[in-house]
């Protein structure tokens, strides 16, 4: 639990220096001493940047809660939250309404109506695999599997035929939401997110010991006294919901499923009590920090985040797997 | 009923077949009881429908025709939980996905008996000890399930069975993977269970193995069930070689008297073949 204290501050102090820097430095460490903000800094600070970056937290923490359960429920170290075919619905969705001029609509209603597009493509995608998946009454987990990843691929075809009709501004949109971008939210939408998303970790990490004992199988899991058929419904709809949220919102920001919960594995072991709120900090952490970067390091224009975690998770992911010499065919 | 207070498991007339276009009929009309305080070996020749009879009483296979009763009570009516805090599963090949430590496995055996987020209470980590102690295991607490060899693996799933606190204990081939010393260990661990009351249900490849160490043997052929009765009685020349379509040879351990089960290759029968006294004590 010590573990849980430290990423606390880990996040923390990544949310604190995120808020300061970007266009326009503030001196958030100032406020925290008590002094007032000037307007200006106040303006950035509460309608600008910390939205930003409280969105950025709840996103990344989410998609790593969401690679850890879906782990889990594959029983493979190597599952994203995008293996699962939510995700090609979601930026299905998006693309989608990209085209139909959604996306220029004026102010917020522009970026509301593409996520909401983007979610209702990610909820088609769930309804469809899971009935696909679900044999005989029972999930399937390989047929779940299978058909994810084809849904995958069909919506990675259709998005490229819509690509082929759309105008030359269209296709910018769409690639630049497609390349996953955290947006600038008002704080009623901010909230809104952040709570689905707190309280969906909230429930699958009291489900983290159920996931424990799925590792050792359906059948050993089932005779532990674990409603599997129920468990894996759960983990599918809830990560899957995750996941839609985070691509409805900010497009495909990829690699912090994957690498947050891998290495916290390695760091503080399999146990998901311990596993589920440690990578929704890290995932938070590590995005608020991506992020910062892809506000900063081409100021003033901006770098689509997914780049970012891409260009740090990547090699980072391949030193874990050279480091521990195999050890992540092991988790 | 050998003592008071033991959670005995009961069979009666159970039917299974695979459903689909053309359903497979794998078990047909089997009654069969693992009582306090004896160990049921459960035999006969591959696909005769033993696992498939084990999982039902494991609670796993829903679909059957016939009753399951556990301490009297139907499987059908008790939970998940309810089944898992009476009666645990040793499997013939244990899965594992992440790299665990040996008592952190072993104390998912606890897992029935938890509430909640909880992490376990200094109760089940001495339960778990204990439990990994027992099977000769203890040396390994700390190692990752994943680094074990299959022997390994299967100690220290027994143990996590045992941490379980089971009133009824179902083995499916669980030694399979063990050398023979730990194998004796393991079963040796099995007869003490029955002593304090458990109800014991082994299903064995061994018959040498089955001989020792069951009290009552139940021979399966083709989802029926043969004959059922003391080991003495069950294991005899007819009725193993009616069972496994092979011939054997039964005999006696001059040293210490338990049946001694041999199988006969092509060269020993042709040798027995050709010998007339060979001949009258097969037969």
């Amino acid at each position: 639990m010590t573990a849980l204290g430290a990423l606390v501050l880990v996040l923390l102090a990544c949310l604190l220096l995120a808020a300061s820097l970007g266009a326009g430095r503030v001196p958030v460490l100032d406020l925290l001493r008590g002094r007032a903000l000037d307007s200006a800094g106040a303006a950035i600070l509460w309608q600008v940047r910390l939205p930003r970056v409280l969105l950025a937290a709840v996103l990344g923490g989410g998609l790593a809660v969401a690679g850890v359960v879906f782990q889990a429920l594959l029983r493979n170290p190597l599952a994203d939250p995008y293996v699962l075919g939510v995700s090609g619905g979601a930026s299905l969705g998006g693309v989608a309404a990209l085209l139909v001029g959604l996306g220029r609509a004026p102010g917020l209603m522009g970026e509301i109506g593409v996520a909401g597009f983007a979610f209702l493509g990610a909820l088609g995608a769930l309804v469809v695999i899971e009935r696909v998946a679900t044999v005989d009454g029972h999930l399937a987990v390989y047929t779940l599997l299978l058909s994810g990843a084809i849904f995958n691929a069909f919506s990675g075809a259709v998005i490229f035929f819509v690509q082929s009709i759309a105008s030359l501004e269209q296709l910018h949109a769409m690639v630049f939401y497609l390349m996953g971008q955290v947006p600038s939210l008002g704080f009623a939408h901010v909230g809104a997110v952040a709570a689905v998303v707190m309280v969906v970790c909230a429930v699958l990490w009291r489900m983290a010991r159920d996931f424990n004992v799925a590792s050792l199988g359906e059948e050993s899991a089932a005779q532990l006294g674990v409603d599997t058929e129920r468990l894996k419904r759960k983990a599918f709809v809830l990560g899957s919901l995750l996941t839609a949220i985070a691509v409805s919102v900010a497009g495909l920001i990829g690699f912090v499923g994957l690498v947050v919960p891998h290495a916290l594995r390695l760091i503080l072991g399999p146990d998901h009590r311990v596993l589920v709120p440690v990578a929704f900090l890290g995932g938070a952490s590590f995005l608020v920090l991506a992020d910062l970067m892809a506000r900063t390091v081409a100021a003033p224009s901006e770098l689509p985040v997914g780049v970012i975690t891409a260009l740090i998770g990547g090699p980072f992911f391949l030193y874990l797997l050279r480091a521990r010499g195999g050890a992540v065919n092991r988790g | 009923m050998a003592e008071a207070g033991g959670v005995g498991l009961e069979g009666r007339d159970i039917s299974f077949a695979y459903g689909g276009a053309a359903p497979r009929e794998i078990l047909r009309g089997v009654s069969l009881n693992a009582s306090p305080g004896q160990v049921l070996g459960l035999l006969g020749p591959n696909g005769s429908g033993k696992s498939t009879l084990l999982r039902i009483f494991a609670g796993l296979l829903p679909k059957y025709r016939g009753d399951v009763l556990l301490g009297g009570e139907s499987l059908r009516r008790l939970s998940r939980r309810a089944v898992a805090r009476q009666l645990a599963v040793v499997p013939q090949e244990p899965v594992f996905t992440f790299p665990f430590s040996v008592l952190e496995t072993v104390l998912m055996g606890r897992h029935p008996h938890l509430e909640g987020l909880r992490f376990e209470s200094e109760r089940d980590l001495d339960l778990a000890r204990q439990a990994l102690a027992r099977c000769g295991a203890a040396d390994l607490e700390r190692r990752s399930i994943l680094d074990l060899s299959a022997g390994e693996r299967q100690r220290v799933v027994f143990a996590r069975a045992l941490a379980q606190q089971p009133r009824v204990l179902l083995l499916d081939e669980a030694g399979s993977f063990l050398d023979v010393r730990h194998q004796v260990e393991m079963y040796e661990l099995v007869r003490e269970l029955a002593a304090q009351g458990v109800s014991i249900l082994a299903v064995l490849h061994d018959l040498n193995l089955a001989a020792e160490y069951c009290d009552r043997i139940a021979l399966l052929r083709e989802g029926q069930l043969l004959i059922e009765g003391p080991t003495a009685e069950v294991f005899t020349y007819q009725n193993l070689t009616r069972t496994f379509d092979t011939e054997v040879y039964v005999d006696q351990n001059h040293l210490t008297g338990s049946l001694l089960v041999t199988l006969l290759s092509g060269r020993a029968r042709r040798a027995l073949e050709a010998s007339a006294e060979g001949r009258g004590s097969l037969k």
